[in-house]
Formats: structure tokens, sequence, C-alpha cells
């Protein structure tokens, strides 16, 4: 089952073009990680799955519906933070919340307390009062407080400090323990590893990877760092090593996964004192992605 | 003057930002006068002409309520009556606008955070705004000093008129920055600054009209009539403006330098822990949004409407000195018809302030917008069609109430003078609420521009601005019949309510439907923009 489904998605501003033929599959039920760098294109595709932009070209699909045509009963099953949150001025966090709770048709009470309480945000204060954290929590208590099908996360925990951001996590974990489907845009790499079941990354309007973290972590290399015995300097005439470098007995490089057996019996013949290997994290994959990809460097 | 640093580059971004608002607000303002002197110098050209003209209106209270009193015979006394309390009511405007905009919409914004924490002192940004609009009306001043010599009235009087304007625009430069530093939030400062403007001109209003001069002289729009321009000028009341000004600046610093960046020197209040029951759709959301801009302005216009009611018992008085002509107008309808045309004249003053309510009502959609709250609401079940017409409903409802309230006040103060209160209430509301059509395009347009090419709601000012220039002055200024009547007001300010046919009214409202269902169909068909 798929909870959203989009394909070759273009979308121009101006002479800008912010998708290029995007595509990004949310099956049911899972937290999907949406994940590229600034300025990619994740909001924009945001905006059009909530109907709020109509596309050029492509099609998008939400909970079975057209996101443009059946935008108010889609909007029903969802909730949705913005990435900016921005507040009425004179309206307290709590009538925010349950403002926006009873437009999409209710919101349960108890579960709002609760969140209150987690997030340690106080509802009586004004809009123009919170600081950007507050702000984000104030939509996040108002969306997580509704019992909907599909939560649209963008960025949203940009402004939260590394309590809450361990709290929001524990949240989401909740949700999806609930069976809820969440799409999660992000640039903060280790809050995507510690979420998501699966991720597409996006880049200057194209998704150029998508799958499970296994599947991406396949693409690329593990970092090792080891302390031998023997003289280290022959190890540049192995292939899929990147990044070498030999300081006397120490040695650190990077190495595609298939030839990772090759690089670690060389390793093991020059007698290993210590070694420290690990996988690679979402930042190196990303890093990677952004520079391979970069069309003209 | 390290709290200084930086108030020239900060001159320069305000100067580059605002430079096509600034040559407007320039070139209108100087414009103003000076067609209107030289309309003046066509159509009352001798002695007899301009006697006959102060003979009517010379010494009428209404008429010294609407425009002031007469102090000279000249072209340019005359033109300092006719259009020297609107210009400085307008002067007044662009200096509390452009200094809130440069100062408190920058902090509200954030963006005055980025500066604060690069090389910009805690002063530089409202000294940076005090600047350029001082400078705007030191310009104004100068354009008008120079227009008016050059039209070949006498220097002194246009030097006068141009450096009132120029103190006016500091005083209320100042009032702006004082404005800026009392509430936490943009709009809320405007209301401020704009409720002390609107306090000026009604204090000035019911000083000249009831010849109480102390009155006039608390209000700085009263300071520009007692210079005197081209009436033996009293220098002296230039020192006056600006002592105020330099005081009124003073406390604005004083103030700034006490209370911390984004906060309001008034504090605020905790809210509700829970939305009240009532709080569950677009519509309340939008009442809680518009309901205190419709409360002040509805007092601010029932406090006008009640000025132009208690002196329209005078006008009769405007034929005291012309017996012949009291008796053909007795013939026509009497001095109900005299009152008829002063109240569709007032009638017509007050839909102008309720349009400007009514496009600042509809534009909220675009603040909503353009501050992403709009995204919010419209990620939620709400249509857009439902989230547009609850703010369109503000706008046009808000317009009505305003009008009612008009008629309903200057026909019982009116009534109250002459014993008739049901009788007057019924007639006057009659003559304000013919208005409403006409208001009511100008909130259609505003929607449809909205909806049309939101980037262009500006452009909806511009067409209020016109048509008071062609109800206030197209006459004077002799425009063709063609051209005054592009002006919906036009159609509806015939001088008796009896005169208004259906078929103007009819076609108005024709329009007015036409424009918000174009509203509607092109907001549904596009983009939402993203600030």
């Amino acid at each position: 089952m798929s909870t959203i489904s989009v394909s070759n998605l273009v979308k121009s501003f101006g002479h800008t073009k912010a998708l290029d033929g995007l595509n990004l599959a949310v099956s049911t039920g899972e937290v999907h990680g949406f994940l590229g760098p600034n300025g990619s294109g994740k909001t924009t595709t945001i905006r059009i799955l909530l109907g709020l932009l109509r596309q050029d070209a492509g099609t998008a699909s939400l909970l079975g519906g057209d996101p443009w045509e059946d935008a108010t009963e889609l909007h029903r099953r969802l909730a949705y933070v913005p990435g900016d949150v921005s507040l009425w001025p004179d309206l307290s966090g709590g009538e925010v919340i349950d403002l926006l709770g009873r437009l999409r048709g209710g919101l349960d009470p108890k579960k709002k307390e609760r969140l209150l309480d987690r997030f340690d945000l106080d509802p009586t204060k004004k809009g123009r009062t919170y600081s950007k954290g507050n702000r984000q929590k104030v939509a996040l208590v108002a969306a997580l407080a509704s019992n909907v099908e599909l939560l649209i996360l963008d960025e949203p925990t940009g402004g939260l400090d590394p309590l809450m951001e361990a709290e929001f996590r524990m949240v989401i974990n909740e949700e999806r323990s609930a069976e809820r489907t969440v799409l999660l845009s992000s640039h903060v790499l280790s809050e995507v590893e510690a979420l998501c079941d699966r991720v597409s990354i996006i880049r200057e309007g194209r998704t150029i990877e998508s799958g499970t973290l296994t599947q991406l972590r396949h693409l690329t290399r593990t970092s090792i760092e080891a302390e031998v015995s023997g003289n280290p300097s022959d190890l540049h005439i192995l292939s899929g090593l990147h990044a070498l470098q030999v300081d006397d007995h120490r040695v650190s490089f990077e190495v595609d996964a298939e030839h990772l057996g090759a690089a670690l019996a060389q390793l093991s013949q020059l007698g290993v004192n210590s070694l420290v290997s690990h996988p690679p994290t979402l930042e190196e994959l990303f890093l990677r992605h952004y520079r391979q990809d970069s069309p003209k460097s | 003057m390290r709290a200084f640093a930086g108030t020239s580059q900060l001159l320069r971004l305000i100067l580059k930002r605002d430079r096509g608002r600034l040559l407007s607000w320039i070139l209108a303002l100087a414009g103003i006068p000076i067609v209107t002197a030289n309309a003046f110098i066509e159509l009352y050209a001798t002695e007899t002409a301009r006697s006959e003209l102060i003979a009517t209106f010379g010494s009428n209270p209404a008429y010294s309520a609407l425009l002031g009193p007469i102090y000279g015979s000249t072209i340019g006394a005359l033109t300092v009556w006719r259009i020297g309390v609107i210009g400085s009511v307008l002067i007044g405007l662009m200096a509390v606008l452009l200094v809130i905009r440069n100062t408190r919409d920058e902090e509200e914004s954030g963006r005055r955070e980025l500066l604060g924490a690069t090389v910009v002192g805690r002063h530089a940004p409202l000294t940076a705004a005090l600047v350029v609009v001082m400078a705007a009306g030191l310009n104004i001043g100068l354009l008008i000093t120079v227009g008016l010599a050059a039209l070949g009235l006498e220097f002194g009087g246009a030097l006068g008129y141009g450096a009132g304007v120029g103190t006016t625009s500091a005083v209320f430069a100042a009032v702006g920055g004082i404005a800026a530093q009392l509430t936490n939030g943009g709009g809320a400062a405007r209301g401020v600054g704009v409720g002390a403007l609107g306090l000026a001109f009604i204090l000035r209003a019911a000083g000249d009209a009831m010849e109480i001069e102390a009155l006039g002289w608390l209000s700085p729009i009263g300071w520009f009539t007692r210079l005197r321009p081209f009436s033996g000028e009293r220098w002296w009341v230039l020192g006056l403006s600006t002592a105020v000004a330099a005081g009124l600046g003073a406390i604005a610093y004083r103030l700034a330098s006490r209370r911390d960046l984004g906060a309001g020197v008034l504090p605020v209040r905790a809210g509700p822990a829970n939305a009240a029951p009532g709080l569950r759709g677009p519509v309340a959301l939008a009442w809680r949004l518009q309901r205190s801009s419709l409360l002040g302005w509805s007092v601010g216009i029932g406090l006008l409407a009640a000025l132009y009611g208690t002196v329209a018992d005078d006008v009769g008085e405007i034929f005291g000195g012309n017996p012949q002509l009291a008796e053909v107008l007795a013939a026509l309808g009497g001095t109900d018809r005299l009152t008829d045309t002063f109240f569709s004249f007032t009638g017509g003053v007050l839909a102008l302030v309720a349009g400007a309510y009514s496009i600042r009502t509809a534009l909220r959609l675009r603040a909503e917008e353009e501050g992403l709250r709009a995204e919010a609401v419209l990620a939620t079940s709400t249509t857009r069609g439902r989230w547009m017409a609850s703010h369109l409903l503000f706008a046009f409802l808000g317009a009505a109430v305003m009008m009612v309230l008009a008629g309903l006040v200057m026909g019982a103060t009116y009534g109250a003078a002459i014993d008739d209160v049901a009788g007057q209430m019924a007639r006057v509301l009659g003559i304000s609420i013919i208005q409403l059509p006409a208001i009511w395009v100008l909130t259609a347009a505003t929607a449809a521009l909205y909806g049309l090419a939101p980037r262009a709601t500006v452009v909806a000012w511009a067409l209020l601005l016109g048509f008071l220039v062609l109800g206030q002055l197209g006459q004077i200024l002799r425009f063709p019949q063609w051209l005054l009547n592009l002006s919906p007001f036009s159609h509806v300010a015939t001088s008796t309510a009896s005169e208004i046919s259906a078929v103007p009214i009819a076609v108005l409202l024709g329009v007015v439907i036409f424009l918000t269902g174009l509203s509607f169909s092109a907001f549904r068909r596009r983009d939402l923009t993203a600030a």
C-alpha cells in the first residue's frame, strides 16, 4: 500500500526549476526520510502534496487522492508541520493548537496535554513571544495531537534543543508503533538515521537515491583507522581505497564495500595492533552524493 | 555615539528598499498643492470671484470643520484653505507609516536582529528611519515652495507652506517613532500612530468648527493652518512644531533605550491555555484577527461623524450673505436641501475612510499568505474559498457597519440640534449607506487583485488615492466628466438620496459581484506564494 506516490514531478518558479522530475514513494505505515540540502526542493514537493502549489508536469497521489483536486478531504486525514512555523501574534499557543485541530476535524485533548507536558511547552504565551523552537513545538503538538493517518513534517526539529530532539524521536517512534505514516523531511542526518525505515535523497529537484538505509549503505564506504606493526606505505596499491593517510605506523582510509575484504587481508598481513572501523554515516553518504553529482565540478 | 553606528548604511538600505514608495509620496504630496494653486489662479482670477468664495464658505463652521478657516483672500491663502489640512493629514500618514515600516516591522520580522548583531548601534535604525522621513518631508516642502513661487505666488507664503509641511512631517515621524516603541507588533503600532493622527485631525476640526482656539492649538495639524502661509505668516509656529518634534523624538529614543529588542513598552499578557469553544472555524479566526481593527476604525468614524453632525446645523449660514441665492435654494427644497448636500459631501469623506478600512481588511489575506499563516489553515480541511470568504466578509460587512454607524451618528447629532432625532437619523442614514456600492467596488477590486496578481495589491491603494483626488479636486481642476466618472464614488455622490437612480447603483453592484467572483475563481486556481 502506498500513501504517497509521486512521479516525474516538475515545478518551475519563473526561470528557476525547483523540481526537475522528482520521484517519491512512501508506503503506508513507514517513516520515510526525505533528505536533501537546502533549496533542493523538499518544501516545494511537500507544498504540492498539500495542494498549495500545482505541479507543471508529473503526477502526485496522496492517500489515494489527488492533492490539488481533493485537498480538503485529504487534509482531514493528515497533519502538517511546516519548517518555518509562523503563528498569529495575538493568539496563545494553546489557542493555535486547538484551532488547528478543530479546523482539521478534531483533536485528542488527553494526547494534547501529554504532548504539552513532554515538550515542556507553556500554552499560555502569545504567538509573538515564542522562540523559533517553541513555535515549532506548538505546530508539532497541534499535528501530533490529532490522530491522523499521515504526518508530513518539514524539518521539524530545526529549532529544538538536544533534549527536545530526543523527545521528538521517542514520539515519532510511538507514532510508528501506532502504524502512522510519516514523511520526515530533514537535513539532520542523524535524525533520519535514527528514525526512518526508508530514505529518499534528493538534490536539485531530482531524486538521486531511494531505499532502506541498509541498501544505501551498501553503496558506500567503510572508514578504517588502524595501527599496524609493519610499514603501511604500500597500501596505496590496493584498489577501492580513498582518503588514505599514513602517519608512521598509523593509517586511516575509506574503502568501498566490495574491496573491504581485500583491504582487511592486507592490513592483517602487516600485523594489526588496533583497529577501529565504523559504518558510513549518512553524513558521508550525503557528502559523497553532493560531490559526485555536482554536474560541472 | 556608538549607539548610532551604522546609521548611514541603514539610510542607504532604506533608500534602496523604499525608493519607489518615497518617490510616489513626494511627488503626490508636492503635486497636490501645486496643481490646486494652478487651478485656482484660473478659477478665481478676480478679487470678486475670491470674495464670493470667501463669503460663501469663509465663516461657515461646517466647512471650517472639514477644511479649516480661511485666513486671507489671495490665491495662496485659498490654496492653503482648500488643500492644507488634507495635505497635512496625508503627510502625517506618510511619516507614521514609513517610520513604523522601517523600525517595528523590521524588528518583528527578525531582520533587525540580523542587523543588530553587526556593527549597528542600538539607535541606528530609529535614526535612519526618522532621517529618511524628515528628508522626504523636507523635499516635499522644498518642491512646494519652488512650485508655488514659480506659479507667481508670493515667495514668503510659499516658503511658509513648504516649511509648515516639513515640520508637520517631522512631528508625525516622531509620533511614529514613539508608536513603534510602545507595542511589539507593526499592526498595533500603526493603529497607535494613525489613531494619534486621527485625534489630531478631530481636535483641529472641532477647534475650528466651534471656534475654540485652544483645541486647534492642541493639534499638530492645527499648527499648519495657524502658521497662516500667505496670510501674514506667523513664523514662530514653526519653532513650536520643531520643538514638539524634537521633544517627541527624544521620548522615542528614551523609550527605545529602555526596552529589549523585540519587546514593546506595553507588556504582553498571557493568553488562555485552551481556545474558547467558539474559536473553531475560519470565520471565528478572522473575527479574532479583525475585531480590534474594526472597533478602532468604527470609533474613529463615529467621532468624525459626530463632529460633522454637530456642525451641520450651521450649513444654512452659508447663504447668509446672499439672500437671493438662499431664496432660490429654499424654493428647491430649503435647508434640507442644503444639509443633504453637506451630508452627501461628508458621507463621501467618511466613505473614503471606510474604503481605506475595507482595503486594509481585504489585504489581510495577503498578509496572512505572506506570513505563511494561510498555509497552516489551508493545510487543514478548510477550503480556499471559505478561507478567503472569512476575511472578505469583514471587508464588506465592516464597511457597511461603518457607513450605517456614520449615518446614524451624523443624523442623531444633527437631529438633536433641530429636535428631530428619529427623522434625521433615517434621512442621513439613507444618504450615508448610498455610498456602500462605491466602497464595495474598492473592496472587490482589492480582492480581484489579490486573486489574480497578489504582488500587485498595492494598486488598490493607488485606486483609493485616485478616487480621493477625483472626488476632492476633480471639479476644482475641471477634469472632464468621463474622467470624473471613472470614480465609483462620483455615481453615488449626487446631492440628495432621491436623485440617485437605481441604474448606477445596480451597475456598481454588478461590478462588485463580477470582481468578487473573479477573485475567488482566480485564487482557487493559483499557487500559494511563499514569502
